[in-house]
């Protein structure tokens, strides 16, 4: 017998085989009494001070404050920055033309000072921020590599919570949770900001003012 | 800790059978209390311990006391885990099929000579003598890196604790920090010592020490063709894996190299990706303290022009079918490798990780490793026996696992497996024939009435013969009453002459 | 109501000062209370150490000693535990005298409804709450409620008291060293505090505590929480 069916049978013995409606009635029975959401208020005011509270910096921009605070972030760290393919042109713009590399091999990351993405959505509850590599986001790598990571947050991505922002995802596609900076906890279990991913994350949360 | 420390090559070779070993680097190690007497008088182990598991202990309280639906999260987390375990075989061949459809390989392994063997045909395949690897709770039950170098292939470990550890040639102490019972100057000396690269004058401040692991593993993080990783959860009705982590090690293992391996135990899974709503939102509360861990990656099979190009996912028995069979033990499975039940543990603050002989150290060790090892070993056997039964773990565990029910059960499996202890059997046997009649009882009152002159003065016992020396080693013992409470009542009619007499 | 002490074999054979109190307390209270001669042991000892088998036939016992009470009270919360927890699980017909069983700070709060029991102990005093009374009874802070009306009491904190004190059963003797350091952490905490009594509502633990005190001169005595109570001015302790 190979060892898919002997594991199988194994289980099977103890937990008999059932049909997919009966277990999906069963998985409908889970109890689900937590809360959807911890706050219904203030949601981007709780966004910016979780995401601070993990050392990293947020600062709250209207639409037409973006393009200069980019290039205001951007060139207080020298060096070239990597700019994934679907960034809208518009947030770019007033920086320096020179300072970035659009979709740069993966190769080539090492030696980028930074990256500048967008992402797909946020939690306010836990301060993360959620890239699906889609558009604007690049493939992984592009936000890895660099040892600094600028992320363009819009208001509309924020969820209130962690069971509303999965309800946005899909699950099929590659997703990055980023929750702060690097960091580790495995020197005397106390944590330390900065070892392999980018050790500064900087976020831009853009409302739409009036709206 | 000198001498207990079996040679890892060699116990795994002399240890190959058929059915293989469950988890090669522990065979042959010492019983619970012989190990942990070492360590407890190890003062500066105990200190790093102390430190370490008082700071995360406060602060995972702060941070579930942030939730006031913490009790329903728990009892979801249980529930769903309940669930899949109840319904596995239907679990497991989605899981399968959906990873499959995505562009991923499923394997199939029954014990952990089988999962190596799969892992090193894989890696022998790309024809590469390297791999990278993110913290593996199953890996490193399975011996997987002893196994790659038997094969010639050489296993760099990512995260900074399984760095630290494997530097210092040293075994994991604890599930989430391995190297916990090293503190920051023990940190530096291994680096020092032991990584080629480390920079000279290198300060045991954590951010110094951090920024030397991060020079020392970017180069592999870049040339690396082949990464292995564990599995945090996986999602069966989108085949999605999750790994939770801190440091990026693990988004570098996941996203850089060509080929990447995982290893899952075949209980890792949730029915759908809802259910991470809750686990995303225990787990790192239980485990860091964090309201989310810095980086969460997930992956379904492959994503052309995106990470790697091929992807293969282990499923691993190796004694948890065993444990399924357990209706009391079964509970064991649910558990999400927090380590909140090791943080809070008032044994595993004072023995230390390495006593429990496994790399699932702490109050969930000790009742996993019996369960998925079988209760053949002395350790194996010792293991329900290491812990006072305070409860403190069933209290914080984010799913709700009765550790102390099942340490109960386990105790009794040990008793039953084997004569293990013939004078505690005589002793307990006696006890209870004594126990079972009021008259018997009686009797035995009177007689350690009847000894009270003989055996202490002024009230205690300074030294006490055979294994109840054990006691008074460091404790007096009390001495027997002039009479006993029931000879008291019936002399007085429950006390009513006393207080006639009054 | 027809109340029956259980009064545990360790008290029995070891603190019968501890069943008197109850005794001497409930009477004072207005409530005779009964000794069922036939009861010996809640089992929970053989259970613990992995003798099931042993335990089965105690636990039988139990259920036929005090199947005619309405209530059952008890001075020792990790018994009362074992009973409410485990005695239905060994022996499914032991359940519903199992239900009937109170550790005394229950019993007095919730049944008697009763937290100034009118006792007086002027002494310095700090309270070590068992794991048992907190994990398993879930008793709260009842016993500290009964302390803090005790009239003269000078009752205070102890530092890490929800920490286990390493008695544990036959775990004191198996794991002797693991479990000597940790009553080497509650004793130093003890200390610190300079009261003069030690009280806990379970006297095993007190046994444990009590003998590593008094081993390193200490000067601080253990007394159960029943005997804090039923100690009066006319008649103290």
């Amino acid at each position: 017998m190979n060892a898919r069916e002997e594991i199988l049978g194994r289980i099977e013995r103890v937990a008999p085989r059932r049909d997919a409606a009966e277990v999906a009635a069963s998985y409908d029975r889970i109890a689900r009494d937590y809360l959807r959401r911890h706050h219904d208020d203030g949601v981007l005011d709780l966004f910016a001070e979780r995401v601070a509270d993990y050392r990293a910096m947020v600062r709250r921009v209207t639409p037409d404050e973006l393009p200069g605070a980019v290039a205001e972030l951007l060139a207080a760290r020298p060096g070239v920055h990597a700019v994934p393919d679907g960034l809208p042109a518009g947030w770019i713009a007033a920086a320096d033309a020179a300072a970035l590399a659009h979709a740069p091999a993966v190769a080539d990351l090492d030696g980028m000072a930074g990256a500048v993405t967008g992402c797909t959505a946020a939690i306010a509850e836990t301060g993360t921020i959620v890239l699906d590599h889609g558009p604007a986001q690049g493939p992984r790598a592009l936000s890895l590599v660099p040892d600094y990571h600028l992320i363009v947050v819009r208001a509309g991505q924020v969820a209130p919570d962690v069971p509303e922002a999965l309800e946005r995802l899909d699950a099929r596609r590659p997703l990055t949770f980023v929750s702060g900076p690097s960091a580790t906890s495995d020197i005397e279990l106390s944590r330390v900001e900065g070892v392999h991913g980018p050790r500064t994350l900087e976020v831009l949360l853009v409302e739409d003012g009036g709206r | 800790m000198t001498g207990t420390t079996p040679d890892r090559a060699t116990s795994h070779r002399a240890t190959s059978h058929h059915e293989g070993p469950a988890m090669p680097t522990y065979v042959g190690m010492p019983s619970f209390p012989s190990a942990a007497r070492a360590a407890v008088a190890d003062t500066r182990l105990r200190g790093n311990l102390a430190h370490a598991t008082s700071t995360i202990r406060g602060r995972r309280a702060e941070a579930v006391a942030e939730l006031d639906d913490w009790a329903a999260l728990r009892e979801s987390g249980k529930q769903i885990k309940d669930h899949v375990l109840a319904n596995l075989g239907h679990y497991l061949r989605m899981l399968e099929e959906r990873v499959t459809a995505a562009g991923g390989t499923v394997h199939w392994a029954r014990d952990a000579d089988e999962a190596n063997r799969i892992v090193i045909g894989l890696v022998k395949a790309t024809g590469e003598t390297e791999v990278v690897k993110v913290k593996s709770m199953a890996t490193q039950e399975i011996g997987l890196n002893e196994a790659l170098a038997e094969q010639g292939v050489t296993a760099y470990e990512t995260d900074l604790a399984e760095l630290i550890v494997q530097l210092g040639d040293d075994r994991p102490s604890h599930i989430l920090v391995p190297a916990i019972h090293r503190n920051r100057s023990d940190i530096r000396d291994i680096f020092l010592r032991s990584m080629p690269d480390a920079p000279e004058g290198l300060s045991d401040s954590p951010a110094e020490l951090a920024e030397a692991s991060r020079r020392h593993l970017r180069a592999k993080f870049l040339s690396a063709k082949v990464a292995v990783s564990g599995v945090n959860f996986a999602v069966a009705d989108t085949g999605t894996l999750v790994v939770l982590e801190s440091e990026g090690n693990g988004r570098m293992c996941l996203t850089l190299p060509e080929t990447l391996i995982s290893v899952m135990g075949v209980e890792k899974l949730v029915p759908s990706w809802r259910d991470l709503e809750v686990f995303l939102q225990s787990l790192p509360r239980s485990s860091t303290a964090e309201r989310m861990n810095p980086y969460t990656s997930a992956w379904t099979g492959v994503t052309p022009g995106d990470g790697p190009g091929e992807f293969h996912l282990v499923l691993l028995d190796n004694g948890r079918t065993a444990t399924l069979a357990d209706e009391v033990g079964r509970q064991a499975l649910r558990c999400i490798r927090c380590s909140a039940c090791l943080n809070v543990c008032p044994v595993y603050a004072r023995a230390g990780g390495h006593a429990y002989g496994s790399p699932y150290p702490g109050p969930i060790g000790a009742i996993l490793s019996p369960q998925i090892r079988g209760i053949g070993s002395e350790v194996d056997a010792s293991l329900p026996f290491a812990s006072s039964l305070c409860g403190a773990c069933y209290e914080v565990c984010p799913v709700a696992i009765d550790i102390p029910e099942v340490l109960v059960h386990l105790r009794a499996r040990a008793v039953e497996s084997g004569p293990r202890h013939p004078l505690e059997r005589t002793a307990m046997n006696a006890a209870g024939w004594t126990l079972r009649s009021p008259t018997r009882l009686a009797l035995a009152q009177r007689a350690a009435s009847a000894s009270r002159r003989l055996v202490g003065r002024r009230g205690r016992i300074r030294r006490l013969p055979g294994p109840l020396k054990a006691w008074t080693d460091t404790r007096d013992a009390p001495v027997p009453p002039p009479e006993s409470f029931r000879a008291w009542w019936a002399r007085t009619d429950g006390g009513r002459t006393e207080e006639r007499d009054k | 109501m027809k109340i029956a002490l259980f009064v545990t074999c360790v008290n029995d054979t070891m603190y019968p000062g501890t069943g008197k109190a109850m005794v001497r307390l409930l009477r004072r209270l207005g409530h005779e209370v009964d000794f069922p001669m036939a009861q010996t042991c809640c089992g929970q000892m053989h259970l613990n150490t992995g003798y099931r088998d042993q335990a089965v036939p105690l636990v039988k016992g139990f259920a036929e000693a005090f199947a005619s009470y309405e209530a059952v009270v008890t001075p020792s919360a990790s018994c009362a535990a074992m009973v409410r927890d485990s005695h239905a699980r060994l022996v499914p017909e032991a359940a519903e005298t199992a239900a009937k069983v109170y550790e005394l700070s229950e019993f007095l709060i919730d049944v008697l409804g009763v937290t100034d029991v009118g006792a007086h102990y002027p002494h310095r005093v700090t309270y070590h709450p068992t794991c048992h009374s907190l994990r398993m009874l879930r008793v709260g802070d009842r016993p500290l409620r009964l302390l803090r009306e005790v009239g003269g009491i000078d009752l205070v904190e102890l530092p890490e008291a929800n920490e286990c004190c390493g008695f544990g059963g036959t775990f004191a003797l198996k794991n002797a060293p693991v479990s000597a350091a940790m009553c080497a952490d509650k004793v130093a905490n003890v200390r610190s505090t300079g009261a003069s009594t030690l009280c806990s509502a379970d006297n095993s633990c007190l046994m444990h505590i009590g003998g590593a005190l008094t081993r390193a001169g200490a000067g601080v005595r253990t007394v159960h929480l029943a005997e804090i109570l039923a100690a009066t001015e006319e008649d103290p302790a």
